[in-house]
């Protein structure tokens, strides 16, 4: 019963910055008339929502704008994405713009760009709304950097009170949004202000291009800092109809290390008191008419996870085998089946191509280190990946694609099979022909 | 007197035998008529239902033995098989050489251990064999999966083997009903469920093989036989240590028949083939080495084969003299001498040292008191005990009645075979009294006798009834042993009275043999398929709810200690922590050296600071420590603490039982012994529990393990903190600090 060695053709890819170099253009003639900025700082992934008013005002048409990022927050930059709102009020439509890394000779102290590119050059005195998204990962810095399991958990948030931007910015305004109302401390840059569970740094006028303020808040964020520091998925194409996946994780809580005791007791019968920033439960979102699901480790099954299948997505809420505290670590390995036609097509030049998600389907996760190895049926031919990235992507992606195309004759689907069938068909005919062989000397 | 069990084995081999079969044969197929209409041959017919019905049998024992992997998972079980699977992953991951010479210094640190000198290699290579073969064949298993189902395939192939030593003890119907029966025994399948992976499960297949290639060649005189029993005892010595069973039941058997008179060529080629080739291959495995000429457990052996060297000689000189009486006085100076050269060699040895004494353990399968009293470490460990009259119940249910019957029928028909298999037997059935492990040993015998009780019963009752039918016949199947019987029923004026008989008693032997077959699956899926690491429970509402906190505890060691943390526990753990929690441990369940885990038992049964000092000296980092306070769990520390003290006070005098009793009694309660409440076992146990309410309406601090509420609540631990208890607490880990700064 012979199966072959299965061709293996493992695409790994690890995200790499792509450092494209871009014509540059001069970056005077062009203003910022109205900066808002939005932190959210209520998970350990910071979004940074950026809404800037462009407006140009030199003599030739621009068709980009530059964003800038200190080189610190630049190495924690998961996702940037921005759009431009098109139409009035209620028609509003948002269009996706391409965001690039890019390099500028004179930048100071060594401040990182990236651009975007405008769908339609903007003219002399004309402005432009655009809305950009940032995500951060691991810039939470936990201070105290050692707690105990009854205190809850504090960190640092270290950021500019103006926003850093090659251009004159008329008026700007960052609002931080904290996960509850303890701050213990916060950095004052008139006009500062404070209210629940929001910092108000600004308005500010009139600032001059790469302005930079630094502020530091120290607050309390007890949400589960879950960091998968390695990834490693693994598709397998079947076409006898499904496509498996595996992924293994190596998962540890990245928020302030756990000092000293751990007390069942106090962690049992108190639970809103004591081990507050640890987490036990995790949330995987999985493509619908996922199947035959596990979850297992090193040792065995794990016997705590809960599966709702929906028709949208399906949910799989798993709990590791102890709840984690800060600095510990669990590895786990979560595999299942999905029907191929869902994934699975035919391109029209006659190859086939996966059309499968790249990033981590657990929800509220950052992962450090990824790799993805697709493997194809044997007799598959010319692999090739496709792989958009549009920006720089260190992290977790969510909403790119990865492409696998090649080709793949439908007869050696039935290579297993047949291989099986002649195998018990050899047996049989040895067993008739032993049972009708007299090998005997003797007569 | 020789020549007489010739003809009967002989017949069972080469040709349809005459009297046992044919007139069972056609009985068996008048049911399946409508063969006949595809022309087979009756001979044919035959073949074609053994074969299914072996191919039947040989799938049954396999699935019956899977109830564990479908209820929990595909898991490796107990202590034991933990260790094994380390060391086939090792093997697998390693290859052999590096395996051989494999030094563990992750177990009984500082000391280390040899493990390729250390243990029985015939389970990981054959499982890593298994691995390897499967691998070429292109299957793409993990060798967990493979160290899991090793033991059913071998329970499998025991069937397989039980067929054919029935067949040549006896006659193919016994060794049909051998196999249906050793199939699903419950006595066999405690040691060989999916996950069982330890010795036993390829070492009763080994066992087995071994028996049936001696009587084999015992049988035939073959040279070829011979030489296959040896391999066979080559096998088992490399797997089990219960191979010293072979090695004294074989020359005590040959011994038996020597005084018997059955002394033969066949005999002396046999045991001499066997026994010489046997040693020599023995010697090969570096845990056994030189044991066959230098210790005592295998000295009866060597002997024996001096014995009949001086037999062979004997016969000689009767022949070369044809003189009875001149015979006779060099016969019985010969013996005299004979006998006196080998005790004063024997003497010479053991008083030099070169020849070893018996070890504890065969001390205590031959006296089952001696273990109690000298070594507690034997004693300590459950599966040890002398076996009770319901375990025998449970793991043979009427093959305990059928073992005497088969014996009643063997010396009905006694010839070399049956000889062997009735010794088996015996010895046997008298180790399975001694200890409750030994159980297993028994079980293939049991089984072989049973069936053969089963078969030859069978047998003469169906005879009887042809014998009604077809009267005229009769008279053609008298010639067979058991024709007896039904030539003299044919005779007899109350036939009709006697039929009627007959089918109430077949009636009587299939209800009880169905009622074998639903025992041995309820006591399969009841009893012997729990991992014993997950532990289930019935909740409130009748849901099954997991307790996992073995595993918890181990992952939790494995992910978030350093490396190198050493971690001591109670040497039971001491496998599981190695393999799962992947870290340094100061005792496991190979229980070498003694003195070590007295050490641990001294810790555990001293007070805070002086166990501290026992830590500090043996650099342990965390203390693990099995509680079943919470859960109920019965098998924790607390339950296994008198053997840690007595252990403990065995080599270290300080510690004193009754210093922990109270008028002789074990309490945890308010009115136990002033050092129990304080030593760390129970200090570490009950740490905190004071403070939680387990059952409603009990005050907290109810121990449900042992329904008692504990005499102290109020416990500080000074030299330790509490690094990890899992959900429902039973595995804690402390960790042990470090000392404090002197300035």
């Amino acid at each position: 019963m012979a199966i072959p060695l299965r061709l293996r053709a493992a695409v790994s890819i690890s995200i790499f910055a792509l450092l494209l170099i871009l014509p540059s253009c001069s970056a005077q003639d062009i203003q910022v008339v109205n900066a808002e900025r939005r932190i959210d700082l209520t998970s350990h992934i910071i979004k940074v929502f950026l809404t800037l008013k462009v407006e140009n005002t030199g003599a030739s048409p621009a068709s980009e704008i530059l964003l800038a990022f200190p080189p610190t927050q630049v190495d924690h930059l998961a996702v940037v994405k921005a759009q431009v709102a098109t139409g009035k009020r209620k028609k509003k439509t948002y269009t996706p713009l391409d965001v690039n890394p890019k390099e500028l000779p004179d930048a100071p102290n060594g401040t990182k760009y990236l651009s975007i590119s405008l769908l339609n050059p903007l003219a002399a005195g004309e402005a432009v709304t655009l809305e950009v998204l940032c995500i951060l990962t691991h810039s939470l810095e936990p201070f105290p950097v050692e707690i105990s399991q009854s205190e809850s958990q504090l960190v640092y948030y270290h950021d500019s009170a103006l926003i850093l931007s090659p251009y004159h910015i008329k008026q700007q305004i960052t609002f931080i949004k904290t996960p509850t109302t303890k701050v213990e401390s916060f950095t004052v840059v008139d006009p500062t202000h404070r209210a629940g569970t929001e910092l108000k740094y600004g308005p500010y006028n009139d600032r001059p291009p790469h302005s930079y303020s630094p502020v530091i808040v120290h607050l309390e964020n007890n949400s589960p800092f879950a960091v998968v520091e390695e990834l490693v998925r693994e598709v397998e194409i079947s076409h006898w109809g499904s496509l498996q996946i595996t992924e293994q994780y190596k998962l540890a809580h990245a928020g302030a290390r756990h000092k000293g005791v751990f007390s069942r007791v106090e962690y049992q019968s108190r639970p809103g008191h004591s081990g507050v920033s640890s987490f036990r439960h995790l949330l995987a979102r999985l493509p619908p008419r996922v199947h035959s699901v596990y979850y297992r480790d090193e040792i065995g099954n794990i016997s705590s996870s809960r599966l709702r299948l929906g028709a949208l997505k399906s949910e799989l809420e798993i709990e590791p085998r102890y709840p984690l505290f800060g600095g510990w670590k669990a590895t786990f390995v979560i595999g299942y089946g999905l029907p191929l036609e869902d994934f699975l097509f035919e391109s029209p030049d006659g190859k086939r191509y996966l059309n499968f998600s790249y990033g981590c389907p657990l929800v509220e996760t950052v992962v450090d280190k990824l790799t993805i190895k697709v493997v194809l049926p044997e007799g598959s031919k010319e692999p090739s990946a496709v792989v958009p990235f549009p920006v720089n992507q260190y992290l977790e992606k969510k909403y790119s694609y990865l492409d696998v195309y090649y080709h793949f004759n439908p007869i050696f689907m039935l290579a297993e099979p047949l291989m099986l069938t002649s195998v018990f068909f050899l047996l049989f005919v040895t067993c008739v022909a032993y049972l009708h062989i007299d090998l005997s000397l003797r007569k | 007197m020789v020549g007489k069990s010739e003809p009967i084995n002989g017949t069972a081999k080469s040709q349809p035998p005459p009297s046992p079969l044919s007139p069972k044969s056609p009985d068996l197929l008048s049911g399946y008529f409508s063969f006949k209409s595809l022309k087979l041959k009756t001979k044919q017919q035959e073949l074609l239902i053994r074969v299914s019905i072996l191919c039947l049998v040989y799938v049954l024992a396999f699935v019956t033995r899977l109830f564990s992997v479908l209820r929990y998972e595909s898991m490796i079980h107990e202590f034991d098989p933990y260790f094994n699977y380390r060391t086939t992953l090792f093997l697998t991951e390693k290859g052999f050489y590096e395996f051989w010479n494999w030094f563990d210094s992750e177990s009984w640190y500082p000391l280390g251990r040899i493990i390729g000198g250390t243990l029985y290699p015939g389970l990981m290579v054959t499982a890593a064999l298994l691995y390897w073969g499967l691998r070429f064949l292109r299957f793409a298993v993990h060798i967990r999966e493979v160290c899991v189902l090793t033991a059913p395939f071998f329970a499998s192939n025991t069937t397989i083997l039980a067929y054919f030593f029935g067949k040549e003890i006896w006659d193919t119907g016994a060794g049909l009903v051998a196999a249906a029966l050793i199939a699903i025994c419950p006595g066999y399948i405690s040691r060989s469920v999916a996950g069982s992976y330890d010795n036993e499960g390829v070492a009763i297949f080994a066992l087995l093989l071994t028996f049936y290639l001696f009587v084999k060649a015992v049988n035939t005189g073959s040279l070829s036989w011979g030489l296959a029993s040896a391999f066979g005892y080559f096998y088992m010595v490399s797997a089990w240590g219960g191979y010293v069973f072979i090695i004294n039941l074989i020359p005590l058997y040959v011994l038996v028949l020597l005084i018997t008179g059955r002394y033969s060529m066949r005999l002396y080629v046999a045991y001499n083939c066997m026994y010489i080739l046997g040693m020599l291959l023995a010697m090969q495995i570096r845990f056994v080495g030189f044991q066959h000429v230098q210790s005592g457990e295998h000295m009866a052996a060597m002997g024996v084969f001096f014995l009949m060297q001086v037999f062979y000689l004997l016969d000689w000189l009767k022949h070369l003299l044809s003189d009875t009486k001149l015979f006779q006085a060099f016969l019985r100076m010969t013996v005299t001498s004979a006998v006196g050269v080998g005790a004063v060699a024997l003497g010479v040895g053991t008083a030099s040292g070169y020849i070893s004494p018996w070890t504890g353990r065969f001390y205590s399968l031959l006296d089952p008191t001696y273990a109690k009293d000298h070594i507690p470490i034997i004693a300590s460990v459950s599966e040890h005990q002398p076996t009770a009259w319901s375990s025998f119940m449970f793991d043979f249910q009427i093959l305990l009645f059928l073992f005497p019957a088969g014996l009643y029928f063997c010396f009905k028909r006694l010839s070399d075979a049956t000889i062997f298999i009735v010794m088996y037997g015996l010895t046997s059935m008298y180790f399975a009294g001694v200890m409750v492990r030994l159980i297993l040993v028994a079980t293939p015998a049991v089984c072989l006798i049973s069936a053969i009780a089963v078969s030859a019963t069978i047998k003469n009752l169906t005879l009887l009834l042809r014998a009604k039918t077809k009267a005229p016949q009769s008279a053609s199947g008298k010639g067979g042993s058991s024709g007896k019987a039904a030539s003299k029923g044919s005779l007899d004026q109350s036939q009709p009275f006697q039929k009627n008989g007959a089918i109430a008693l077949l009636f009587g032997a299939f209800y009880l043999l169905s009622k074998y077959v639903t025992h041995c699956t309820w006591v399969t899926s009841e009893a012997y398929s729990s991992p014993s690491i997950v532990l289930a429970a019935r909740g409130a509402h009748g849901n099954r709810v997991i307790f996992d906190d073995y595993r918890e505890a181990y992952f939790w060691l494995r992910q978030n200690t350093p490396p190198d943390a050493k971690v001591m526990s109670w040497w039971d753990y001491g496998y599981q922590i190695t393999a799962m929690g992947n870290r340094t441990v100061i005792v496991d369940n190979n229980t070498w050296n003694n003195t070590h885990i007295a050490t641990v038992g001294r810790a555990m049964s001293s007070y805070e600071d002086e166990a501290y000092e026992i830590m500090r000296s043996l650099d342990v980092d965390y203390v693990l420590v099995v509680f079943g306070g919470v859960t109920g769990y019965s098998s924790d520390d607390i339950n296994k603490f008198l053997w840690m003290v007595r252990i403990g006070g065995g080599v270290f005098p300080v510690i004193k039982e009754p210093d922990y009793l109270v008028n002789g009694e074990y309490r945890v309660d308010k009115g136990a012994a002033p050092k129990m409440l304080n030593c760390l076992m129970y200090k570490l146990s009950y740490y905190r529990f004071g403070e939680l309410t387990t059952e409603y309406g009990r005050p907290p601090g109810y121990d449900r393990a042992r329904g008692v509420e504990i005499g102290n609540k109020d416990i500080k631990l000074e030299y330790l903190e509490e690094a990890f208890t899992t959900s429902n607490w039973i595995v804690r880990i402390y960790k042990v600090k470090p000392p404090n700064n002197r300035w």
